[in-house]
């Protein structure tokens, strides 16, 4: 028997009280949805937990038509000091049932339980928390005095931290005084779900959270929809892409929160140790299913064969196996579709020339597994260098300079994270200042925290979640004339007569992100590429 | 009798060299009376490609240098405007048919505009950033930096005041820039492109393209190395589709503006055209 092995420490499910199955949440109340209902399953086991509404076009109608509602009779009146309490209701409750919410995700995403108990639904409440306090604090965003919210906020979320992400749109948006539609990932409903129920217990008003479930066309109608004032997506690359295309021309605002391929940098003066581990953390945690993952190792070149050896031995101690049990350290492939893609892009990697070195140890036979792999070997122009794999799977490369650690970082159309590992502090600095990349972590990977902005440079996206920038992106200064930045003598005048009196919180000039518009007539509402596929990551 | 005088030659402005179209093309630019004033180079395709190579190889350095830099070579272009007023208002009087007074006032407010912006150039961070309160042994800061090449299509119904407007807040930031200027007032943008050349603004950091936002524009929407369009002039053009060729490399994107407050000063020309970087770092006495 060898270390590794442990007595099964399963966490109990006896704490879920799961439906067989749930139905769309829109205006304060599950509904069924009109689309066909589709089973939700374990990862891990494969064994299906229960059945999901599918929300069709005319679901999507209702959700949006219940926020608007929501928002023009109810949210949009109430006060800031008000929609805060809701917020820290909300945050008090998840705290309150914390550890059913973990067994659910856990149950249904197929992380490892220590991940959800200790990470995503502590970070969800915490979401909540800071959010909560912001909502009568909205002069001192950023935008001057009085900014408004945009109005019915659409948000598509992925797959890979189902509450978190949901956390990260619903408490930004509600704490601005925005309403909500959200759909989650079609493989990962359960927790958005059973948040609803929250909802329910915090007894915020009706409509003022939609959730609806179902696939990419769903999401792709709800983007679409002609009430929606602002779009929030995290997921693929393509999908944002199509997104983005599909709005332009509308006065619908996006935040894009896409993909990415992170440099993980480790210069030979690195305290190795820590190094190690954070290699560890930046790739395999949650199964390498994160945007910002440490994805490319840049590794100095004198301390390659060092890392790579000590790597492998401790990749040798980590635990795969049931999510549920407290010991695991890695869990399932959320899906057998996303298996399918980590498996074919390994095998490119393989073709193209890299070394492959796997974690020899047992997978189970039934449910969607990956053991932790390694590439050595890399060139940069290779598929796996370059292309987000999105599982557990690190590209090794190797650099000799600073400079060159920095170009390699850098050749990517990606810029969300990076990570650089080193004992010099002013290497750490000046190394950040030249990195194109919208987190940066420094002797740590993949931390996460409400006040601290979170989003991409380049084709990673645009728009910031977290902190004061996160709260900005759902709102609008005020109408010119109440708090007008202006300049010089001649003072900035209205440029936009903004939209129809129907909705006037959305009116006048958006000085933050100015999309301004005046040719009214050129404003017409445009239906180009649809997106076709849901929240892919 | 009176002298005659020397006409100038209007050429791009790119890489900080004063090139003719690579095509050969120039079109003609009247007076406000119909008469003829100068040719002024055509942009081709080719032409903004390589003003695009150009802006890219300036963004580093541009970038690189200090704020307080920043602001004073920004400032620096006030004072050459300044000394070069008569030129610019004479100019205007010219291509536009207007007064005197209109002229003086609109050269006035495009110089008053770049002290606003260049003053803004060791401040926006300090207004924008964050240091964030992590709940952990972290050292956790937000910054702005520049988001790198910007396409620009000046204001069309204006000579100078609006080609400053959309072009001085994307340089505060340090991104380098590629403007098309006016198409029927184009002659301030190459005459700026001068003051540009003998100011202490690197070349590359600024690429002045005269010719058809029509034809040019698509070409920057779509280039690849172009990483934010700001649409402010291209109000009649077909700009929504230039926001989806835009979207295939998710440029970030400034709408049309319309009206004499096109392009008006604010804050938010600025942040329009950074990204906020955060960076955690551990704290610990070990």
């Amino acid at each position: 028997m060898s270390f590794l092995e442990y007595a099964p420490a399963p966490e109990s499910r006896a704490i879920l009280s799961l439906r067989d199955q749930y139905g769309l949440f829109i205006d304060g109340e599950f509904v069924e949805g009109r689309g066909t209902p589709f089973q939700t399953i374990s990862p891990a086991s494969e064994e299906r937990i229960a059945m999901i509404a599918n929300a069709n076009a005319a679901d999507v109608d209702d959700a949006v038509a219940a926020a608007r509602r929501a928002y023009d009779r109810t949210w949009s009146k109430m006060s800031g000091r008000d929609r805060g309490k809701y917020l820290f209701r909300i945050a008090r409750l998840v705290q309150e049932r914390a550890r059913e919410l973990a067994v659910a995700e856990s149950l249904d995403n197929g992380k490892p339980i220590k991940e959800s108990r200790d990470v995503d639904v502590p970070l969800v409440a915490a979401w909540f928390f800071y959010y909560a306090g912001w909502a009568d604090k909205l002069d001192h965003a950023g935008l001057g005095a009085g900014p408004r919210a945009h109005g019915v906020a659409a948000q598509v979320i992925p797959w890979n931290f189902p509450l978190l992400m949901l956390s990260w749109k619903i408490a930004p948006a509600l704490a601005a005084g925005n309403t909500v539609v959200l759909k989650p990932a079609e493989t990962t409903s359960l927790t958005a779900l059973i948040f609803a129920e929250i909802l329910q217990q915090a007894d915020l008003p009706p409509g003022v959270v939609n959730i609806i479930t179902g696939a990419g066309d769903t999401g792709a109608n709800l983007v679409a929809h002609d009430d929606v004032d602002k779009v929030a997506f995290t997921g693929s690359t393509a999908v944002g892409r199509a997104i983005a295309k599909q709005i332009a021309g509308t006065d619908k605002k996006a935040t894009l929160e896409l993909g990415g391929k992170a440099a993980n940098i480790v210069f030979d003066d690195a305290p190795i140790d820590q190094a190690i581990e954070g290699i560890v953390n930046g790739i395999f945690f949650n199964q390498g299913h994160v945007c910002c993952a440490g994805s490319r190792l840049l590794v100095q070149e004198n301390i390659h064969d060092e890392v790579v050896e000590r790597l492998k031995l401790r990749l040798s101690t980590l635990r795969l196996g049931d999510p549920l049990d407290k010991n695991t350290d890695i869990g399932a492939i959320n899906s057998r579709e996303q298996l399918e893609r980590i498996r074919e892009l390994s095998d490119i990697g393989v073709a193209e020339g890299a070394d492959r070195w796997s974690v020899p140890c047992e997978i189970p036979e039934n449910g969607f597994w990956y053991a932790p792999t390694i590439f050595t070997n890399v060139q940069t122009s290779s598929r796996i260098a370059r292309e987000e794999i999105f599982g557990p799977v690190l590209s090794v490369l190797t650099f000799r300079t600073p400079a060159e650690a920095i170009a390699k970082a850098n050749n990517t159309p990606y810029g969300l994270s990076a990570g650089i590992w080193t004992d010099k502090g002013s290497r750490i600095l000046a190394v950040a200042d030249k990195l194109r990349a919208g987190v940066i972590w420094a002797n740590t990977f993949n931390r996460f925290d409400p006040s601290s902005p979170f989003g991409g440079y380049k084709e990673s996206g645009y728009g910031r979640e977290g902190g004061r920038h996160g709260l900005a992106a759902y709102l609008t200064p005020a109408p010119v004339g109440q708090a007008a930045v202006t300049a010089g003598r001649t003072g900035a005048k209205s440029v936009s007569a903004g939209r129809a009196a129907a909705k006037p919180a959305t009116a006048g000039r958006r000085a933050a992100k100015p999309r301004i518009e005046t040719k009214d007539a050129a404003k017409t509402t445009r239906s180009a590429t649809p997106a076709k596929k849901g929240a892919a990551k | 009798m009176s002298r005659l005088a020397v006409p100038k030659t209007y050429k791009l402005y790119i890489g900080g060299a004063f090139p003719r179209s690579e095509s050969g093309r120039t079109y003609e630019v009247l007076r406000a009376d119909g008469a003829f004033l100068a040719n002024v180079a055509k942009a081709s395709r080719k032409d903004a490609r390589d003003a695009v190579v150009a802006a890219r190889g300036a963004v580093s350095g541009w970038s690189g240098a200090t704020s307080y830099n920043r602001g004073q070579v920004l400032y620096r272009i006030a004072e050459l405007l300044e000394g070069r007023r008569a030129q610019f208002v004479a100019e205007i009087e010219e291509a536009e048919g207007a007064s005197r007074a209109v002229a003086s006032a609109q050269v006035d407010e495009a110089i008053d505009r770049w002290v606003w912006y260049a003053g803004w150039a060791d401040k926006f961070a300090q207004v924008t950033g964050n240091a964030n309160p992590v709940a952990g042994p972290y050292f956790n800061i937000s910054v702005p930096e520049p988001t790198g090449v910007v396409a620009i299509i000046a204001p069309q119904d204006s000579s100078l005041v609006g080609f400053v407007s959309a072009l001085a807040p994307a340089l505060v930031a340090g991104n380098s820039a590629v403007i098309v200027a006016s198409e029927r007032y184009p002659l301030s943008a190459i005459s700026l492109a001068e003051v540009l050349a003998t100011s202490d603004v690197p070349g590359g950091v600024v690429n002045v393209l005269t010719g058809s936002p029509a034809e040019i524009a698509p070409w920057l929407a779509s280039h690849s190395d172009v990483n934010a369009l700001d649409l402010v002039g291209a109000g009649d053009l077909d700009w929504v589709s230039l926001e989806i060729d835009a979207a295939d490399t998710l440029k970030r994107v400034l709408r049309p503006e319309g009206g004499a407050d096109a392009a008006a000063p604010t804050l938010g020309r600025i942040t329009a055209f950074t990204e906020t970087k955060t960076v955690w770092h551990t704290k610990s006495l070990k």
